[in-house]
């Protein structure tokens, strides 16, 4: 937003691209794929804009020939049919405001793209929260999310010993993934304690749909074994994860394993919306009925208002598109489903908070931030996050601490620091590459978004 | 990815190593699928592998054709692709 990145003033020479359109959607997962269908249906012209290399999000992203759900299927198919122009392979990188509306700036396949807009719609979805300890660097050991990921995208864990250790409802459809690919399950530990899981199972009678998901899963990984109040305390290897030490707080104990999966929840990706300035409230984007945030002409729909699930990402979506550009009023079944849907994703996530043993996981000579080598001993004394990043450099390296920074908020109380551009590492060819006010500019168009790819 | 043909697969050249692979997988899958764990080096010298699978950490980084710096699990692999790992000595 500062526009510290655009220095040159006018057309720097390069071969960036520009698209015009009425909505930037920025985010492909069911969230961003449901609002930019319902934009375009509408006869905007719609933008939808991902790092990915498919549409889908962390739920429905596939590689050829994984067969993806119904409702998915569906929904690409209605995408497809919408007249949505589809970015894939296009992070977005920074976005400022003028008279005019918004200019984005995106890196697609290594080439700078500027996308001008008179609305946003935000869909950037969530990660998983780490909390570091020692051995979380060593190979082998990766997100629980990012052990899904690797399996949708072609990884093979047939015959590995695998661990799954952290927190929340995500845990059991990966466990069942894993198992059903032939993957050995060691242990499946969730640090909540046994109470607050079977008082989340207790609420999933509520939505049915959802329970017999969780028991379906539950059914495919039963052989292995599944404890609650038990967590990973360290990993170990010499240079690639061969064992993990385990404990319940009573006992401790050590398993081998050639994989552990772990993550402690997820956390909404709210830098883009706190770069555009939308207030935000315990982590996530405040919305009103309309999906609205707080800045004019942007609205934020799915896991970046808060973590809720694909089912409520749709109806958000759908809301957003009805509602962008426009007072159309929402048609009140919608609603409806939003408020039920709302109200079932509270009570689901509330019960996985990470217990107060966690906070003594690192030790001094922990790695906490992997793009700098940063330990823990060395973050510890730093009252916030700002100043751990002026003096140490943690969370100043390509990720931006977006692995490391809710951890140490969680361990050390921090609060968030400000958002600055770029929110994602950028060549500086295209940072450097600010399209001059009256440069020429192409409309949206098949054409257009062609030349991006070649 | 056992059930394709070996007809569809793609060759990819990791650390000087022709190695066939399933198509349209991405680099991260594929590096998994071969066994080479230390995908890139930190800046004090430990070995570091995928974590997010979803383009935030950055610890997937390779060289893919001669570019620096590639997040494996951001690409899929392409016939004829050149992928240079840590992994190498
Ligand atoms: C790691 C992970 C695993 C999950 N697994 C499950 C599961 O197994 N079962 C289940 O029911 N739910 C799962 N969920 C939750 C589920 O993904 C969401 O409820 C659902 O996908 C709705 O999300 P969304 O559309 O809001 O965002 P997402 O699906 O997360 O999509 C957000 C999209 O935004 C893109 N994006 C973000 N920032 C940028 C940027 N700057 N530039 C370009 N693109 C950007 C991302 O690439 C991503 O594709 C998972 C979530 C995560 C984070
Ligand atoms: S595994 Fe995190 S960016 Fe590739």
């Amino acid at each position: 937003m500062t526009g510290e990145y655009f220095t040159t003033g006018e057309y720097a020479g390069t071969d960036a691209e520009v698209v015009v359109a009425d909505v930037a959607v920025i985010g492909a997962g069911p969230a961003g794929i449901a609002a930019a269908a319902s934009a375009a249906e509408r006869g905007l012209r719609v933008a939808l804009l991902d790092r990915g290399l498919e549409s889908g999000g962390q739920i429905w992203r596939h590689i050829n020939g994984v067969a993806i759900p119904r409702v998915a299927q569906q929904w690409l198919a209605r995408l497809d049919k919408s007249g949505a122009q589809i970015l894939r392979r296009t992070s977005v990188v920074d976005v400022s405001v003028d008279v005019a509306g918004f200019e984005i700036l995106a890196e697609s396949s290594g080439r700078a793209l500027h996308i001008r807009v008179t609305n946003i719609i935000l869909a950037t979805g969530a990660r998983e929260m780490f909390i570091p300890f020692d051995g979380w660097t060593l190979p082998g050991v990766m997100g629980i999310g990012g052990a899904q990921a690797l399996l949708k995208s072609g990884g093979s864990f047939a015959g590995k010993r695998v661990v799954i250790a952290g927190s929340g409802p995500l845990m059991l459809p990966v466990a069942a993934a894993l198992a059903e690919s032939g993957a050995r399950l060691v242990l499946v530990a969730e640090q909540a304690k046994r109470s607050a899981v079977a008082r989340f199972a207790a609420g999933l009678w509520r939505t049915p749909s959802t329970l017999m998901q969780a028991a379906r899963y539950r059914a495919r990984f039963m052989s292995s074994s599944y404890s609650t109040g038990t967590w990973v305390t360290a990993a170990h290897g010499s240079d690639r994860l061969e064992s993990v030490t385990v404990t319940n707080g009573r006992r401790t104990w050590r398993e081998t394993a050639d994989v552990l999966c772990t993550g402690y929840g997820l956390i909404p990706n709210v830098e883009l919306a706190r770069l555009i300035g939308c207030e935000t409230r315990d982590g996530a984007v405040v919305v009103d009925d309309d999906q609205r945030t707080t800045i004019a002409n942007v609205q934020a729909v799915g896991e970046v208002t808060g973590i809720g699930g694909a089912p409520l990402s749709l109806i958000e979506g759908e809301i957003a598109g009805l509602t962008v550009g426009s007072r159309l009023s929402v048609p009140l079944p919608l609603l409806r489903r939003r408020a039920t849907f709302e109200a079932a994703a509270r009570r689901m996530f509330d019960v996985f908070a990470p217990r107060a043993e966690l906070r003594a996981l690192p030790t001094p000579t922990t790695i906490v931030c992997r793009c700098e080598d940063v330990t823990y001993g060395v973050v510890q004394d730093a009252v916030c996050a700002r100043q751990a990043k002026l003096h140490t450099r943690a969370g100043m390296g390509p990720c931006q601490g977006r692995t490391c920074m809710p951890g140490l908020e969680f361990l050390l109380a921090w609060h968030s620091d400000t958002v600055r551009p770029p929110i994602e590492p950028a060549l500086v060819s295209i940072l450097s590459s600010e399209v001059a006010k009256n440069a020429p500019s192409s409309f949206l168009s098949n054409s257009c978004v062609g030349d991006v790819y070649q | 990815m056992g059930q394709r043909g070996a007809e569809s697969e793609v060759e990819i050249v990791v650390d000087g190593q022709r190695q066939r692979v399933a198509p349209g997988i991405t680099v991260a899958a594929a590096l998994f699928n071969l066994g080479i764990s230390a995908l890139r080096r930190s800046v004090s010298g430990e070995s570091r592998g995928p974590v997010c699978g979803m383009g935030v950490c950055f610890e997937c980084r390779v060289t893919i054709d001669s570019r620096p710096h590639q997040r494996a699990c951001m690409v899929a692999v392409v016939d004829g692709m050149h992928i240079h790992t840590a992994s190498d000595s």
